[in-house]
């Protein structure tokens, strides 16, 4: 038994079915029939489950921070943007690119995820499936979530982390940037498939 | 090296340093403004925030290179020539200041916050103001930011 979504995005449906809680994203031009779709789509959740990623899609106001994912000091709060309150934003401590003198990270638009974009503590078929879900992944469509993934320095800075304060490497996501690139097109081109819980 | 060339205070200056200086090495160093202080080099204390174009900024976290183009205003410029900043009168009035290293990032730190938030609660300035005093100063800084509010709107002009 399934149902069927218009989402209103050209040349694509989202195909809900139950009781697996499977959902498609089916392309008519694009879809491939890649056999190691499923193992793309791990290799891909492998990297936005990482904390690299997670700390900035927490589950509540406040960003995580550092290797243990603690709440960021000082009572950062997320803000009515993302890139915090009046007095503060991301951009009072966060620039363009890490400082390697002090240690605080940055790249281009840094700025904490939406809250209806919360990744922390969800498994990642609830990830996938909010990230593909056009009213909780801020209107993108399949290709510009391929773009985001693949293309934005913010999710690229992940493998460019820096250092800490203390002068430590932050920890880099468990798969080659390259690979994790290739594994979000083969996912996305064969019809971003989310396997059952 | 590069120059860098910005604006601080309201006087164009042009910098030959090496790009990866924080911004607070050149301006107490070089510009010899040392109003601003060094805390903990780490953009976690705030006793370093300046504005950089009317944003509050941890310079000690701030490589000199971005500032290129910029209007900087550090605590030697809040004040209109002889006019206090209603944040300093603030200040003064409640004599804030307990050892007072920290206090310049405050300033600069609430001047941004009331730009924005005219009229803080409480809780606007929890959330908003997290530099730290180590003399706790904390609750005549709320008094303070609460008259320089007052003041600030009693002002238009600013």
């Amino acid at each position: 038994m399934f149902s069927v979504i218009t989402l209103g995005l050209a040349n694509y449906s989202l195909i809900v079915k139950q009781p697996h809680s499977t959902i498609e994203i089916l392309s008519s031009d694009e879809i491939s029939d890649d056999p190691n779709a499923e193992k793309s789509f791990d290799m891909m959740m492998d990297v936005l489950m990482h904390k690299r990623c997670v700390n900035c899609h927490p589950a509540g106001d406040t960003p995580l921070q550092g290797e243990d994912s603690h709440l960021h000091n000082f009572g950062i709060v997320r803000g009515e943007d993302g890139h915090g309150l009046a007095g503060y934003t991301c951009g009072t401590c966060h620039q363009e690119e890490n400082n390697k003198i002090s240690g605080v990270p940055g790249a281009p638009e840094w700025a904490v995820a939406p809250a209806e974009m919360v990744w922390e503590g969800k498994s990642r078929v609830e990830i996938a499936t909010q990230m593909m879900d056009p009213a909780r992944n801020g209107g993108r469509t399949p290709e510009e979530i391929e773009k985001h993934l693949t293309e934005h320095e913010l999710v690229l800075w992940a493998w460019e982390p820096g250092i800490d304060a203390e002068g430590m490497p932050r920890e880099k996501p468990p798969v080659p940037v390259d690979e994790y690139i290739t594994a979000v097109k083969n996912w996305i081109h064969a019809g971003a498939v989310i396997p059952a819980q | 090296m590069m120059k860098i060339s910005f604006t601080i205070n309201g006087e164009n200056q042009i910098v030959d340093v090496d790009g990866e200086t924080p911004l607070l090495w050149v301006i107490r160093d070089g510009l010899d403004l040392k109003g601003t202080k060094y805390g903990c080099g780490k953009a976690a204390c705030g006793a370093c925030t300046i504005h950089v174009e009317g944003n509050a900024v941890r310079s000690c976290s701030y490589p000199v290179k971005m500032a290129e183009g910029k209007n900087i205003i550090t605590i030697e410029g809040l004040s209109t020539g002889d006019n206090l900043h209603p944040v300093q009168q603030a200040w003064k009035e409640e004599v804030v200041p307990q050892c007072g290293y920290c206090q310049p990032g405050f300033m600069m730190a609430t001047a941004a916050m009331l730009n924005e938030i005219p009229k803080p609660t409480d809780k606007d300035i929890d959330q908003n103001i997290i530099n730290i005093c180590r003399c706790a100063t904390y609750y005549r800084m709320r008094k303070a930011i609460h008259r320089a509010a007052e003041i600030q709107s009693q002002s238009p002009s600013l």
